[in-house]
């Protein structure tokens, strides 16, 4: 997966991931892919209603060593 | 600077003595749909509505379209971090009496509000702790420098310190029965303090540590007054239920008679073979101990339970005239009542009975997170 542009929220609290990552979106154009790093567990549900309000597209969700991956395409 | 003014930081405690006041609040609530849907903060006169944080990243104009004037807020989230966020927001934009809750909902769920029921006979005292967020009620009987605790919930320091704030040493820790809704503190504080741990032996089939068995037949002395918590054994929610007798004067039902409602059968998975048990206890054993009892259960489900200053209390003789669950004379329809359409199960449950049966031992963050939402130990909820 080509990825465009990677943020990197690890360490940040609720609600800094998501606000980090809606201005990283604006920022794309249309088809690119974000990746968000996250180590706050409550973003895990959160990334996903957020993606799904906003009607973007969450390809891909992976945890690793505490590390929460989120692969956004906007839309 | 007015803005930093007209926010401030709310903490449970305060907010709880706010729900028992029945005093007037706005909440909004910034966490996601799912999660509001599941559990909310509720109160007599308490307004609450959800739009969750991420869509009022751009600005809190739609939270503030919804935002009556005058009235005291409160955001409210998780964690609280996002909560913070939103309100700082709120008083930017020139409202007064703003609050975000002070760690979030977590802390909502731990907080514990101990509320004297009664004195006893004999010279002690007996206490309701209201764990408000999630519904759930301890006890403690206080005599002569000596105290039991019944239902013990995890926030044990909360049971240590005020036995010692009424100069009383902890000797035992009782549960009616084995939890799925929350996880028992019993144990660890027990053997914190040197106590003695009381749970029902057919409730422990499996448990991995020792205990002193709960039985009918054995009183347990408080203090040198001598009060008397005697057991009842009634199964029904558990095979293993069994309900305490206190100076006499109050029944402690566990989970098997609510104010509102009745216990349910079915959270070790066997509500066909635990129903009878739980109409005998409701139908017959009950009815045969004195309707003067004041029952004291180990939950509540609706705010409409508390009473004043919070005490979750009420007559026997009351609850056979008024108790939905006690009032099902047909044996089939209270099967039927008590096995179909029942709410969904305590958020975890399975994880809760393997952690008081000690059989897994998850950290402090992972027990946190096994309690969130609301006890659903009752029939209607």
């Amino acid at each position: 997966m080509q990825v465009d542009l990677m943020v990197d929220t690890k360490g940040l609290a609720c609600p800094m991931p998501i606000v980090k990552a809606k201005k990283a979106l604006d920022g794309l154009t249309t088809g690119q892919v974000m990746e968000v790093q996250s180590t706050d567990k409550g973003s895990v549900n959160d990334f996903q209603a957020w993606v799904k309000q906003t009607k973007h597209e969450l390809i891909q969700y992976e945890e690793e060593n505490g590390i929460y991956k989120f692969f956004v395409k906007k839309i | 600077m007015e803005a930093t003014k007209a926010l401030s930081v709310m903490t449970a405690r305060e907010l709880t003595r706010l729900v028992l006041a029945r005093e007037e609040l706005f909440i909004l609530d910034v966490r996601n749909e799912n999660d509001f849907k599941d559990w909310k903060i509720e109160g007599e006169k308490i307004d609450v509505i959800n739009i969750p944080y991420f869509e009022l990243l751009d600005g809190v104009d739609p939270a503030l379209d919804q935002i009556p004037n005058g009235k005291k807020i409160l955001v409210v989230c998780a964690k609280e971090g996002s909560s913070k966020f939103v309100a700082e927001q709120i008083a930017q934009a020139g409202r007064g009496n703003v609050h975000y809750l002070e760690g979030g909902m977590k802390s909502w769920s731990e907080h514990l509000e101990p509320v004297k029921i009664s004195d006893l006979k004999g010279g002690g005292s007996l206490y309701q702790f209201v764990r408000i967020g999630k519904g759930c009620l301890s006890y403690m009987v206080v005599s002569n420098g000596e105290a039991a605790v019944v239902d013990t919930l995890r926030m044990t320091d909360v049971f240590e310190e005020f036995a010692k704030s009424q100069g009383a040493t902890i000797k035992h820790t009782l549960d009616t029965h084995l939890h799925a809704d929350h996880i028992s503190g019993g144990r660890k504080l027990a053997e914190k303090i040197g106590g003695t741990y009381w749970l029902p032996p057919k409730d422990a089939d499996e448990v991995t540590f020792s205990y002193d068995k709960l039985e009918e037949g054995q009183d347990i002395t408080v203090g040198n007054t001598t009060i008397r918590i005697e057991p009842v054994y009634s199964p029904g929610h558990t095979i293993g239920s069994t309900s305490l007798i206190v100076d006499e004067q109050f029944l402690l039902t566990g989970d098997i008679l609510f104010i509102e409602s009745i216990g349910r059968p079915d959270l070790a998975g066997k509500a066909e073979d635990w129903v009878g048990d739980l109409r005998e206890t409701l139908y017959n054993r009950y009815r045969g101990l004195s309707q003067d009892l004041i029952v004291l259960p180990a939950h509540f489900g609706k705010v409409s339970e508390l009473g004043e200053e919070g005490k979750v209390m009420a007559k026997l003789s009351d609850l056979y005239g008024k108790n939905p669950g006690l009032n099902i004379q047909e044996e089939a329809a209270f099967r039927r009542t008590v096995t179909e359409n029942l709410p969904p199960q305590p958020n975890a449950y399975q994880e809760i009975r393997q952690t008081n049966m000690g059989k897994i031992t998850p950290s402090e963050e992972e027990q946190q997170e096994m309690e969130i939402g609301p006890n659903r130990c009752a029939v209607h909820n």
